[in-house]
């Protein structure tokens, strides 16, 4: 099965923290595909769909998120969650002029 | 009965008057946790209880709060939050002994991430740990206070705040508890008055009691004398926040029209939460203290990402930062040293950075990155010799180079000084920096040789003796010959009957907490300086 990669800067003011981390992986668990993120391309990886690992990366603004992901709707998987790190997770409305 | 009051410390501002409802401080578990399979069968209901009674939290939860019950659900549905607990459930140790150490595990992971908003984070999963921890040991959650209680108690959580129905009003006293601790911030939002480290001890449910947050003061079955005061106290403060909004978001002008500018003193970002940046002329204080107290010291990258927001948010306006200002009243661990005779006297503010300069670096580093964004200043605290500002201008310039050498975005942030030493305020002349400061809390018990924080002197501690005064209009008047900016941040620029005597010194820009911004705007648009000029001189 192939792998689908892909990465995405975080441009939202609190980064992967509490409710980015949250949408991230409830999204990410809407896929069959199993996702992971990774802050370098080499890995680590984790589970995109742990709040818990997801809050263990520990990824603030300016971190250029990887992501991979494999299974029949892997693709789709990597460019719902490439698009809501471009929608800076929906928060933010202020900084965005900033961006 | 007889009277009795109560001082703690001001946590959220306001006024309550109602019945009081102790918590009672929880039994502790007679119940025996086990370990093995029966252990695990216990954690997993008990986990069950504590999401159910959350998720029906989070439904009646919107914004924030909404939010962190949101986080709270979705870390204990993820089973890697607790697969270490059950492997050690399984090994033999007590299902509440290892969920509580998988849970301390991660909460010392997020205290200890050098990112002020990962560790804040910290109380959140602390509250979910106490949440299933009670459950398991089938204590009974803490009885719902009416709606409209004066709630007092040890100390209180974030969900238990959340949990309470405020929409009738009411207020928090606790004994614990801090004004800068998550249950403040939540209080403050919420605009429910809140008492924190109040000796709450023989107060009774049922007892009717009168709450002053703004003081501190609790009054319990309080007498006539006291009620008329409560009751006058409350329509003052009813007033004057009725007036000051209306001056909130205007620029502040004296009645004769002489513009004075109004910035903002801040220590993080729940500061501004939610403010519009209209209210001020920018920030005029960031306390870059609190970055500082998690275990592990903050790395360039979280302290860049605070500083960016706050330029960010100010959209243009300028935002003085102050350097790290550890010592005297302010401890860092790691930082400052322990057992100093006198602190306040001591290796403090730019001293201690210039003692070891390595922590510095990297604060001047992430303030030079954040000031290709925005209007970002620099300033330095207890400078006592201008030889100070020259070597921290010297580590700036080499941190700038070393940046730049490396490719990184950086601005010419200007760099500035507190004006807190009496050596510094009556020679500041000799010192060349873009901007000046009067911290007006250190330089008064300075000037007055009475500490700030002792009770017995505080009266001496009076920044409108005329000694404290003339030294202002002397540091306002090298302003105005030097054509560099003076403002002052101290407690006082807050007091709305010290504003006139500032605007006299010839001060014409102020930094106050947010809060106080409309009520300082109001202060200066009812001060005239022109009778100031007319008494002088008839």
């Amino acid at each position: 099965m192939s792998i689908v990669t892909a990465a995405e800067m975080l441009t939202n003011a609190t980064g992967l923290h509490a409710r980015p981390a949250v949408k991230l992986t409830g999204l990410a668990k809407s896929f069959a595909a199993s996702v992971e993120i990774a802050v370098s391309p080499d890995g680590p990886w984790s589970d995109a769909k742990s709040p818990v690992k997801v809050m263990r990366v520990r990824a603030p603004q300016g971190t250029l998120l990887h992501m991979r992901a494999s299974g029949v709707d892997a693709q789709a998987a990597v460019d719902a969650l490439c698009a809501l790190a471009r929608a800076r997770f929906g928060e933010d409305e202020a900084g965005a002029a900033h961006g | 009965m007889a009277e009795r009051r109560i001082q703690g410390r001001p946590a959220a501002p306001g006024f309550f008057a109602g019945t009081l409802h102790v918590e009672a401080a929880r039994a502790v578990a007679a119940v025996e946790i086990e370990a093995g399979e029966a252990g695990a069968r216990a954690l997993r209901a008990a986990m069950a209880r504590a999401g159910a009674a959350l998720a029906a939290l989070a439904a009646r939860m919107q914004g924030e709060a909404g939010d962190i019950i949101g986080f709270q659900l979705a870390l204990l549905e993820d089973d890697a939050l607790t697969e270490g607990a059950f492997h050690a459930i399984e090994a033999g140790v007590p299902a509440d002994a290892a969920f509580a150490a998988a849970l301390d595990a991660e909460i010392t992971d997020y205290q200890t991430s050098g990112d002020a908003v990962f560790a804040a984070r910290a109380a959140d999963l602390s509250d979910l740990r106490d949440r299933v921890l009670a459950a398991l040991r089938g204590e009974a959650p803490a009885a719902a206070a009416a709606p409209g209680s004066i709630i007092v108690a040890a100390d209180f959580t974030p969900s238990r705040f959340l949990e309470q129905d405020w929409s009738r009003g009411g207020a928090l006293v606790l004994a614990g508890g801090s004004a800068s601790g998550h249950v403040a911030i939540l209080a403050r939002g919420r605009g429910v008055p809140m008492i924190a480290g109040a000796p709450v001890a023989g107060l009774a449910s049922g007892m009717q009691a009168l709450v002053q947050a703004d003081a501190g003061l609790l009054v319990a079955e309080p007498a006539a004398p006291s009620r008329a005061a409560f009751v006058a106290a409350q329509a003052a403060a009813d007033a004057a926040a009725s007036g000051a909004a209306e001056f909130a978001l205007r620029p502040a002008l004296t009645r004769d029209g002489t513009p004075v500018a109004v910035h903002l003193n801040i220590a993080g970002l729940a500061d501004i939460a939610g403010l519009d940046p209209a209210l001020c002329d920018g920030i005029g204080l960031t306390r870059t203290e609190f970055l500082f107290q998690g275990a592990a010291l903050p790395d360039e990258a979280a302290q860049y990402a605070f500083y960016r927001r706050l330029v960010d948010w100010a959209r243009g306006r300028p935002v003085v930062i102050r350097t790290l200002d550890a010592g005297g009243d302010k401890p860092v661990k790691g930082v400052t040293i322990d057992g100093e005779s006198n602190p306040f006297l001591g290796l403090r503010g730019i001293r201690l950075s210039l003692a070891g300069p390595d922590i510095f670096r990297v604060q001047l580093r992430a303030l030079l990155r954040a000031s290709a964004h925005g209007a970002l200043k620099i300033m330095l605290p207890m400078v006592t010799v201008p030889v100070e500002l020259e070597a921290a201008r010297a580590l700036l310039a080499d941190e700038a180079a070393r940046l730049r050498a490396a490719g990184a975005a950086i601005g010419q942030p200007e760099l500035g000084i507190m004006v807190e030493v009496p050596a510094c305020a009556l020679a500041l002349d000799l010192f060349d920096a873009d901007f000046f400061s009067i911290g007006s809390n250190d330089l008064t018990q300075y000037v007055t040789a009475a500490g700030r924080d002792m009770a017995s002197v505080a009266a001496l501690a009076d920044p409108a003796h005329p000694a404290v005064l003339r030294l202002i209009a002397l540091c306002a008047a090298h302003g105005v010959t030097s054509g560099r900016s003076v403002s002052l941040c101290g407690d006082a620029a807050a007091d709305p009957r010290l504003v006139p005597l500032l605007l006299d010194a010839g001060l014409r820009s102020l930094s106050v907490a947010p809060p106080f911004a409309g009520l300082v705007k109001q202060a200066i648009a009812a001060h005239d300086l022109r009778k100031k000029f007319r008494g002088e001189t008839t």
